[in-house]
């Protein structure tokens, strides 16, 4: 594993026309390649791995913020290609406490509604980070429950 | 035609697609998007016509408002005509679809959008698709095409499109389908419940609550605080009928004779009652809240005490228990415990100290009258505890009744596979049913004497005033006592009556409370048949030798493992091979010491296992299991189950070994997803990688694998053993198939028949030998071969077909 490597510079990301990703890796060209977070939620910044479209890893990243600034703006570019978790900032409304119910909610990604199904959609990590599913799969995170206003927090307390 | 005659434009677009759509073209299909390039929220438009592809985005500069009903020139509208020859194609990951207008060489545009939309999406691109399709066969026939328009119909509830009349919206479906469990209502009789009696509750001394003093202890003080609380505010509820009496004597009476009231005299008497009332309310509130403070954290304590006790207990202890049970008692009757502490015997002890005080007033103030209303309180204690003894027997019944018609619950639910595999569903809600029936029948018995009872009491009540009025109007004639005094008996009688009930509950409710405290603590009192050596070695670096001498277990009256002799070498992989019920996994047992032998001893590097730590001890041992056990939590969080402290790169790390590294990352939230129960799915392969990864993260000395690989296709198997060489490597291991061919790489295969070892050596000396694992492996051969046969035989009976 490469836990213990330096991480030489020696690849670079880029997309060609059709938008799909490439990575050139040791003299090789992997066309379709994906990149993803080892841990989106606890540690964001570390570990990234670059898939081949059949899912072998072909290059494992330590950390983000050793790479050079340009290549690691490629590298979050392609994640963000695939990686869509909006945290949720704030709760606006909500039309019922019995789920089914709609949430209007601010997240980081902008304003959007919710459709939770039920109560069980709603997982905790530990005591103050939660994720949310919505009835179409997307997964809508509360990194601090804490820290949310009150208003926020008294409408997620009656789903707890 | 005009645009948008069936196909909704969504709200605030309408007047921008009015101003681009010519009069010739046809919408197919439109498709609200929810997301921009960079996944954030934001609406946009995508149309699709006969002749082009229209979409609509809010240009970057166009600021904050979130609403489309800005100025139409803060949109900005692209236009693809069909005849670019560009396809869609549909694709999403992670809850988030992305639809993409490929031309021949390049990709011409993207649109994101989260699933909600799907269906509209897969509407549109199979639409633009089609009418592309047609659009080239014209140009090379130059023939014309129908219009495609026509099938879609709006959801008359969520106002979505659907594809076709006949199915319900899948929008919809969702939504009314979730049925919230707190609407559905109890049809049970609440009573019944809150009388339920255990069956051992008779057997239960009530002496047995006194043990929870152990638990009441540390919260002394305030308990005592409590108690006199509780004996300060029921001397406040009696002062009120006290005051009665002068305020009869001193000015109703005086009155009546003629006299002026004196109104400095009734304001003080008024001031008095109104003040013993809010003492009482204050006092009232506080000993309720401090006492029910302090029997929730006895509660606690004794929930906490008896999950820790369990939590060491020894497997067998598991073993005979239901796990249902098991939860019931340390969840259900502590809290009942709870309950019993905070309530019942409150009032009790309340009811009980009203009594005892309001007899010491009434003999105070005139012993005649206060000896004629208190003998009927006997003879009405007497009759009430009579009634409620027969209630008692008929809510017993209730409770067996009830406890049937859980059992099919229980029974069905965890099942319901098989039941609907053998379509036995209407046998099942006719059992359910059935008790169900029972249920009722029982229930209507008991409610007729119910419903008597306390009519009756009130009667009791009534009759008793009765008696005191009698007696007291004789008296008052003979101007024994005033009609003050009277009057303030009939005040302090009417109090008490009411709580005779309340009080004759208290023997069930005691008997129910020390049932409840036996079965906790029978855990509690359950000795580990495991136990922790008295005076431990440490053995702090493990080489991996171990050595099974003359070790015999019975369990029960059954002879399991019979004077077993085997050592195994530091770093040496031995395969365990024999019938089922031959002892192999007893043996797995009794090497991590899930059980103690019964005679013999199991050494390693030369220590009886009896005399090491057990947490330590288990801590040299990976254990590999036919279904690996997820806990509810991250990937990340099971891989680390046996060593929390494990930093990420070690976890990749176990993960990479295991061949687990890859399909994990391929999971949208790669280590960090949810798995267990109602967690992300996971196929057993993947489960069983998760697990040994678990194994290699405590990097054991003895590795222990139970069938790890028989749950699995011969596909998954061979990744699985991948990982397993991994694993195996420097460790003494001991593995456990049915599958010969799984054992290959075992330095010596042991063969056990009837809890005996009757071979060893290596696969070529047993074949040699001709014994007991010749034949298994022939049996086996034979199967496999004739398993082979039929699938060929098969093959060639569709080829003469």
């Amino acid at each position: 594993m490469s836990a213990s490597e330096s991480q030489p510079v020696e690849f670079s990301l880029y997309t060609d026309a059709k938008g799909v990703w490439h990575l050139s890796h040791v003299g090789v060209d992997h066309v379709g390649v994906i990149a993803v977070r080892a841990f989106p939620i606890h540690a964001p910044n570390e570990g990234v791995s670059i898939l081949s479209q059949e899912g072998k890893e072909l290059l494992w990243i330590d950390r983000l913020d050793a790479l050079p600034a340009e290549l690691r703006q490629d590298v979050e570019s392609c994640i963000q290609n695939r990686e869509f978790m909006p945290e949720i900032l704030k709760l606006d409304s909500v039309n019922s406490f019995v789920t089914p119910c709609r949430w209007r909610i601010q997240t980081h990604k902008g304003a959007t509604e919710l459709l939770l199904k039920g109560e069980e959609d709603i997982r905790r990590l530990n005591s103050n980070t939660l994720i949310v599913s919505d009835a179409y799969g997307v997964q809508y995170l509360i990194k601090n429950l804490a820290a949310m206003d009150r208003h926020s927090r008294k409408l997620l307390d009656r789903f707890l | 035609m005009t645009p948008g005659q069936r196909i909704v434009i969504p709200q605030g677009f309408e007047s921008l697609v009015q101003a681009q759509l010519n009069t010739v073209e046809n919408v197919l299909a439109v498709l609200e998007v929810d997301l921009d390039e960079q996944l954030c929220f934001s609406r946009g438009l995508l149309l699709a016509t006969d002749q082009r592809l229209l979409s609509w985005e809010r240009s970057p500069l166009s600021g904050e408002a979130q609403t489309p009903e800005g100025a139409a020139s803060k949109w900005t509208c692209k236009i693809y005509p069909i005849d670019l020859g560009a396809k869609l194609s549909l694709h999403d990951h992670a809850g988030v679809a992305a639809l993409e207008l490929m031309g021949q060489d390049k990709r011409l545009a993207k649109w994101r959008f989260t699933l909600a939309q799907n269906l509209e999406a897969n509407r549109l691109q199979m639409q633009w698709n089609q009418a592309l399709g047609e659009h080239l066969k014209k140009i090379e026939s130059n023939a014309t095409s129908g219009s495609l328009e026509g099938l879609s119909q709006n959801c008359p509830t969520c106002g979505r499109l659907k594809l076709d009349f006949s199915n319900p919206c899948p929008v919809c479906e969702v939504k009314s389908d979730g049925h919230s469990p707190t609407e559905a209502s109890a049809t049970h009789n609440p009573l019944a419940i809150a009388e339920s009696l255990d069956d051992d509750e008779a057997q239960a001394s009530t002496w047995g609550l006194l043990r929870l003093w152990r638990f009441a202890k540390p919260y002394q003080n305030r308990l005592i605080l409590g108690f006199v609380l509780t004996l300060a505010s029921t001397a406040a509820t009696l002062v009120p009928p006290y005051l009665t009496m002068p305020l009869m004597d001193e000015v109703l009476i005086p009155f009546q004779n003629g006299q002026q009231i004196e109104s400095h005299v009734v304001a003080m008497y008024l001031l008095g009652l109104f003040g013993a009332a809010l003492l009482a309310w204050a006092l009232g509130w506080l000993k309720t809240y401090i006492l029910a403070l302090v029997s929730e954290r006895i509660g606690a304590d004794l929930r906490t005490a008896a999950y820790d006790h369990l939590m060491r207990l020894s497997l067998e202890y598991f073993g005979g228990r239901r796990t249902g049970d098991l939860m019931t008692r340390i969840g259900g009757e502590t809290d009942r415990l709870c309950v019993f502490l905070s309530l019942h015997l409150l009032d009790f002890a309340t009811d009980f100290l009203m009594i005892v005080m309001t007899a010491i007033i009434l003999f105070s103030i005139d012993s005649g009258l206060a000896l004629a209303t208190l003998l009927p309180l006997p003879f009405i204690g007497w009759l009430i505890h009579v009634v409620r003894d027969r209630l008692r027997m008929g809510f017993e019944k209730i409770d067996r009744v009830w406890s049937e018609l859980t059992n099919v619950l229980a029974d069905t639910i965890p099942g319901i596979r098989v039941v609907k595999a053998f379509a036995q569903e209407g046998r099942e809600s006719a059992r359910f049913r059935e008790a169900n029936q029972h249920n009722l029948a029982v229930n209507d018995r008991i409610n007729f004497l119910w419903s008597l009872f306390s009519p009756t009491v009130t009667l009791m009540t009534e009759i008793g005033l009765l008696v005191v009025w009698a007696f007291g109007i004789w008296q008052v004639s003979q101007h024994k006592v005033t009609v003050g005094v009277l009057t303030a008996f009939l005040a302090y009688i009417g109090r008490f009556y009411t709580r005779l009930d309340s009080m004759s509950r208290i023997v069930s409710h005691t008997q129910k409370a020390a049932a409840g405290t036996k079965r906790i603590f029978e855990i509690l009192d359950h000795v580990s048949s495991v136990p922790e050596p008295v005076d431990p070695v440490n053995l702090t670096h493990v080489k991996g030798l171990v050595e099974i001498d003359n070790a015999v277990f019975r369990y029960g009256n059954r002879l399991i493992i019979k004077h077993l002799h085997l050592d195994i070498q530091p770093g040496e992989m031995i395969g365990l091979v024999g019938q089922s019920g031959s002892g192999k996994s007893t043996l797995v047992n009794l090497i991590c010491r899930f059980y103690d032998v019964s005679e013999g001893s199991i050494k390693i590097d030369g220590v009886d296992i009896r005399r090491l730590p057990l947490a330590q001890y288990r801590s040299h041992i990976g254990l590999v299991l036919q279904e690996p056990f997820l806990f509810f939590g991250t990937i990340a969080d099971n891989i680390a189950y046996g060593r929390s402290d494990a930093t990420r790169e070690e976890i990749i790390q176990a993960a990479r070994a295991a061949h687990a590294h890859e399909f994990i990352l391929r999971l949208p939230q790669g280590y960090d997803s949810l798995v267990g129960e109602r967690g992300q799915g996971l196929s057993g392969g993947e489960r069983q990688r998760i697990s040994i990864a678990r194994a290699l993260l405590i990097n054991p000395r003895i590795l222990i694998m139970d069938e790890a690989t028989s749950s699995v296709d011969t596909e998954t198997e061979q990744e699985i053993q991948k990982a397993l060489d991994n694993l195996v490597q420097g460790r003494t291991t001991i593995a456990i198939a049915h599958r010969l061919s799984t054992l290959q790489r075992a330095d010596r295969l042991v063969v056990m028949e009837q809890g005996e070892l009757i071979e060893q050596g290596n696969h070529e000396e047993l074949m040699k030998a001709q014994g007991a694992y010749w034949r298994l492996y022939q049996a086996q051969a034979r199967s496999d071969q004739a398993n082979a046969m039929d699938v060929g035989l098969q093959a060639s009976k569709r080829d003469v077909l």
